[in-house]
């Protein structure tokens, strides 16, 4: 058989797209999303069927409270650090009251507990609006609950970064690599063009350690099972009088905080 | 037809070489962007969409509205338009290639693209935004050059090109609406979550395309033989008033839900847009120069005499362009970041790097429509001697 090269082009054209086509298609038909799968899970992993934070805001009461934490999470992760807000990339920071929880503020709140600032990360929400919205499945939430982030599918269409009501996410506008001080090899760096946010440690975890915030805050941060009524998370909820960010948007936020009291100014 | 593209005058040539100069200029920093990363713009980690997404956002809008001139012609026998449906549906090709152009060059990792089509996520709006947006491109390619090549051997367009002029018609404001529900959807961004997002996006689209069909008609009219015809325009006029009353009645109902409710996070973005806050007022005189325009327009569209006079008639058709430009290329997009989630004040102005590929995609889209113009008037001229 012989073809003519415009025959040719026409055949190859049509093939090309027939099979991304049908790949989409099959993709498209398999509802039961295969969770993107890790090794099997070594024994010592820690196990929960919805992972969740309590941040305990009486216990941080200096500077150095906060930079431990925050900074446990940026060496571990290779959060690189450019100096300006414009390149900015963070996973773990700290804002002001009435920036974390906008319209909870009054007036005659607390002297002190206006200015405090409060520990903010990725919410690891219930119903993530940024999972809804990515059009490539790159941001997807596991069956126990952590939101991830796959930075090798991301196509960096920052609409995950709009979607979010927390700010919580992170692009790399430039390259990340050259501003990383110390790089911590067991974990990888990140490329231009993709996004970026906490992940509760999934790497830890799968190691049977506990994020590397929690373990830094002595005690101020705590990190169990939503669902388990003995887990620590559960017991600081029975216990203490908790909020959650913007809880009224129905995302479900996994992050509970203690605010205190004046005791705590 | 194609071969009609590559004859012409020395002003033609011109134009060409002219618009190639500039998107060769956007081009050359486009892969400045492309190695140093998106931060060569003015976006940063609170206002994560810019330039490149307001244009895409208004272009749809202007590739929307080639319907304008279809549904008229092939539902309502409405003849004055059958001679210049093939302007609209071309322009329908220029505005949405440029729309996947701006797509594009705002991609973190463009060479990823093909992620969307290989992992196909229906509950994202963006998936869907892809389909529409492709299938309308798809859509008005294959009527317009069907059509204008039946036109071009004086023959009747084949029979089955009509079931697609219908679904074309029917296509056309889903891709306004969709692109509307990137936005709508979100929650937390109050200035977007507005249940008129599409109602108002359409309103726009339907204004802001047929004042520049208005304009290219006339540009026709006065570089070549063909004529689109005097009462073409005036139909447009009338559409471009309808709609440009509706749309900014839609803006008046916003400012009404915000200001009335008075729920902080439903007036803020408008204040910073209009009045500034905290002395951030970047986008004040845009605003303020969009809503101008839009005055001027009204005026100028709904008093007949001036409507009729082409003269003022061209004015009011880019005034309306260059206020919903404004409020649509720049306003609504930009200022849905502001103030962020945290109730924070970080401003957004491009670079000149992003302005210049911003230009580029603009002369690489206006090329692609001097062309295709070019051969359907040289195929209308054929008619006229």
């Amino acid at each position: 058989m012989s073809l003519s090269r415009r025959d040719f082009l026409k055949l190859a054209g049509i093939t090309t797209l027939s099979t991304l086509g049908s790949v989409s298609a099959v993709n498209l038909l398999r509802r039961d999303n295969i969770e993107a799968s890790q090794v099997s899970p070594r024994p010592e992993a820690l196990k929960a069927k919805r992972w969740a934070m309590v941040v305990d805001m009486r216990k941080f009461k200096t500077p150095e409270d906060y930079k431990r934490v925050i900074d446990a999470c940026h060496s571990a992760h290779n959060v690189p650090d450019f100096g300006n807000p414009k390149d900015e990339v963070k996973w773990i920071w700290t804002d002001t009251f009435e920036h974390a929880f906008p319209g909870q503020e009054s007036k005659y709140m607390p002297e002190g507990l206006k200015d405090k600032p409060l520990l903010l990360l990725c919410n690891h929400c219930d119903n993530p609006p940024c999972v809804r919205v990515c059009p490539t499945k790159a941001t997807f939430k596991r069956s126990d609950g952590i939101v991830m982030q796959d930075m090798h599918r991301c196509i960096g269409c920052r609409f995950c970064m709009a979607a979010c009501p927390y700010g919580a996410r992170s692009f790399n506008w430039r390259d990340p690599r050259p501003y990383i001080r110390v790089e911590n090899k067991e974990y990888p760096t990140r490329t231009i063009g993709v996004v970026e946010k906490c992940t509760f440690c999934t790497e830890r975890i799968a190691k049977g350690l506990q994020p590397a915030c929690v373990e830094e805050s002595n005690g101020a941060l705590l990190f169990g099972d939503l669902e388990d009524p003995d887990s620590e998370v559960r017991k600081a909820l029975r216990t203490n009088f908790t909020i959650r960010r913007k809880s009224e948007l129905g995302t479900g936020p996994g992050v509970y905080y203690i605010i205190g009291g004046s005791e705590n100014a | 037809m194609l071969e009609k593209a590559l004859t012409g005058s020395r002003r033609y040539w011109t134009w060409i070489f002219l618009l190639l100069g500039i998107s060769g200029i956007g081009l050359i920093f486009y892969l400045k962007q492309l190695s140093y990363g998106l931060g060569i713009t003015g976006m940063s980690r609170d206002v994560s969409w810019g330039f490149y997404i307001g244009q895409f956002t208004f272009l749809v809008g202007v590739a929307a509205s080639a319907v304008m001139l279809v549904l008229p012609y092939y539902l309502h026998n409405y003849k004055v338009f059958g001679r210049i449906t093939i302007l609209g549906e071309f322009l329908a090709v220029a505005s949405v290639t440029m729309c996947l152009l701006f797509i594009f060059v705002d991609m973190g990792q463009p060479m990823r693209i093909f992620n969307v089509l290989l992992h196909p996520t229906p509950n994202s709006i963006m998936f869907w935004d892809a389909v529409v947006l492709s299938g309308y491109l798809l859509l008005n390619i294959i009527v317009g050059w069907t059509v204008l090549g039946a036109e071009h051997k004086d023959v009747p367009p084949p029979g089955w090109v009509r079931p697609l002029i219908y679904l074309s018609i029917a296509w056309a404001p889903s891709i306004h609406t969709v692109t509307a529900f990137l936005y709508s959807g979100l929650p937390g961004r109050h200035f977007w979550l507005s249940a008129i997002m599409a109602a108002r996006f359409l309103a726009s689209a339907f204004s802001s395309g047929p004042s520049l069909l208005i304009i290219l008609a006339l540009i026709i009219r006065k570089f070549t033989r063909f004529d689109p015809g005097r009462e073409a325009i005036q139909a447009l006029g009338k559409i471009v008033t309808y709609f440009m009353i509706t749309n900014v009645f839609f803006l008046g109902l916003e400012f009404f839900t915000a200001f009335y409710s008075n729920i902080p996070g439903h007036v803020y973005t408008f204040q910073y847009l209009y009045s500034g806050i905290e002395g951030h007022g970047k986008l004040v005189p845009m605003m303020w120069a969009s809503n101008v325009l839009a005055l001027i327009a009204l005026i100028l569209l709904i008093n007949p005499k001036t409507r009729r006079n082409e003269k003022t008639l061209s004015i009011a058709a880019a005034a309306v362009f260059l206020s919903l430009w404004i409020d649509k290329g720049f306003g609504l997009i930009v200022g849905g970041f502001i103030p962020n989630p945290f109730e924070r004040i970080t401003e957004y102005w491009p670079t000149m790097p992003e302005t210049l590929i911003t230009l580029g995609v603009w002369a690489a889209g206006l090329l692609m429509l001097t062309v295709l113009y070019k051969i359907a008037v040289a195929v209308k001229e054929e008619e006229t001697t």
